[in-house]
């Protein structure tokens, strides 16, 4: 088994941990910080599986520019009973 | 306790879908599957006649497709109608968000100041994101990446304009402008190779050699096209999920 296995397999096992993490944290916030960081190691992931086209959207697009919605979306929300 | 049993669930059915896919006949392990027997062989030749038996980088000349980015052949040159599609598909969901994001007027106000760093760092970055982005759409057939990144990098990089600027504005209508103008000239560019060549997004330029910059016919055109298209559509979904508060 070579190093490159070996961090394939590390940068696996986080993902399936931060999916997990994403969706069962109780924040929003929280979760959507944990779907950014699992885009970041799926880029990773992507450059060591020799995709470096599939790496490159997905970090312009995956960690970029869905979290930037996301957070908008967040931030356009108001808790109940909130005032302006 | 429930997450502990929810956690051993997904392992379970992570495990069966993987011990599933290498279970199956014909997919074989990374590395291990015989080119010669698949259909990507034609892809890398460049020739799906079988004619051509060796490609060469930088010396080869007028292949099938000249493109020296095997996805960038694929995507803009034997499947470009896909790609066409594709642009329509997001064309139809920005025009989903406007309709939705339309009657709102003002931008939302969020409520944390930008800080020192993020204000000034923002204007530095702002140029070299466009350029990178540039650059990633016009290199399409040489390098990684193709209109899509480059237009969604463009993007990102008003995005962070409007992050780090309260009072930063940006003129849409030259946006939608630009995407109608660069969405026209795709479809415009199908109809001359169908008129050209015989069939729809026909590759009719010459294709020069392989990894220069002016080569691969059409397909540096088409990604140019695409990137300014998905680049304008994406800054306009941007702008409509920002805005807000009717004033």
């Amino acid at each position: 088994m070579n190093s490159i296995a070996i961090v394939e397999g590390v940068i696996a096992l986080l993902l399936v941990l931060l999916a997990f993490l994403a969706v069962s944290s109780k924040k929003l916030i929280t979760a959507i910080i944990y779907l950014s960081i699992l885009s970041m190691l799926t880029v990773s992931s992507f450059a060591l599986m020799k995709a470096p086209d599939v790496a490159i959207t997905e970090a312009v697009i995956g960690s970029g520019l869905v979290t930037a919605v996301f957070l908008f979306t967040l931030f356009a929300m108001k808790k109940e009973g909130e005032k302006e | 306790m429930k997450k502990a049993l929810a956690m051993l669930l997904l392992v379970l059915v992570g495990t069966l879908l993987f011990m599933g896919i290498y279970a199956m006949e014909g997919f074989r392990p990374y590395g291990e599957v015989d080119l010669a027997q698949r259909v990507s062989q034609a892809y890398i030749d460049k020739d799906v006649t079988g004619e051509n038996p060796e490609v060469v980088y930088g010396i080869s000349k007028d292949l099938e497709t000249g493109s020296a980015n095997l996805v960038t052949s694929i995507i803009v040159n034997y499947r470009s109608f896909d790609t066409l599609g594709e642009v329509t598909v997001l064309f139809l969901s920005a025009l989903g968000v406007s309709i939705l994001f339309g009657s709102f007027k003002g931008r939302l106000r969020s409520r944390y100041q930008p800080n020192f760093i993020l204000r000034t760092g923002s204007k530095v970055v702002f140029p070299l994101i466009l350029i990178m982005g540039v650059y990633i759409f016009i290199h399409g057939h040489l390098s990684p990446g193709g209109g899509f990144p480059g237009g969604s990098m463009i993007a990102s990089a008003i995005l962070l304009m409007y992050l780090a600027d309260e009072a930063f504005r940006i003129r849409i209508e030259g946006f939608k402008m630009t995407e109608g103008i660069a969405g026209s000239l795709y479809v415009l560019l199908g109809l001359v190779g169908l008129t050209l060549a015989g069939y729809f997004l026909s590759n009719f330029l010459n294709t020069g050699t392989v990894g220069a910059l002016f080569s691969a016919g059409i397909i540096p055109v088409v990604y140019v096209l695409v990137g300014l298209k998905v680049g304008s559509e994406l800054t306009g979904i941007i702008t409509d999920f920002l805005k807000g508060e009717v004033e």
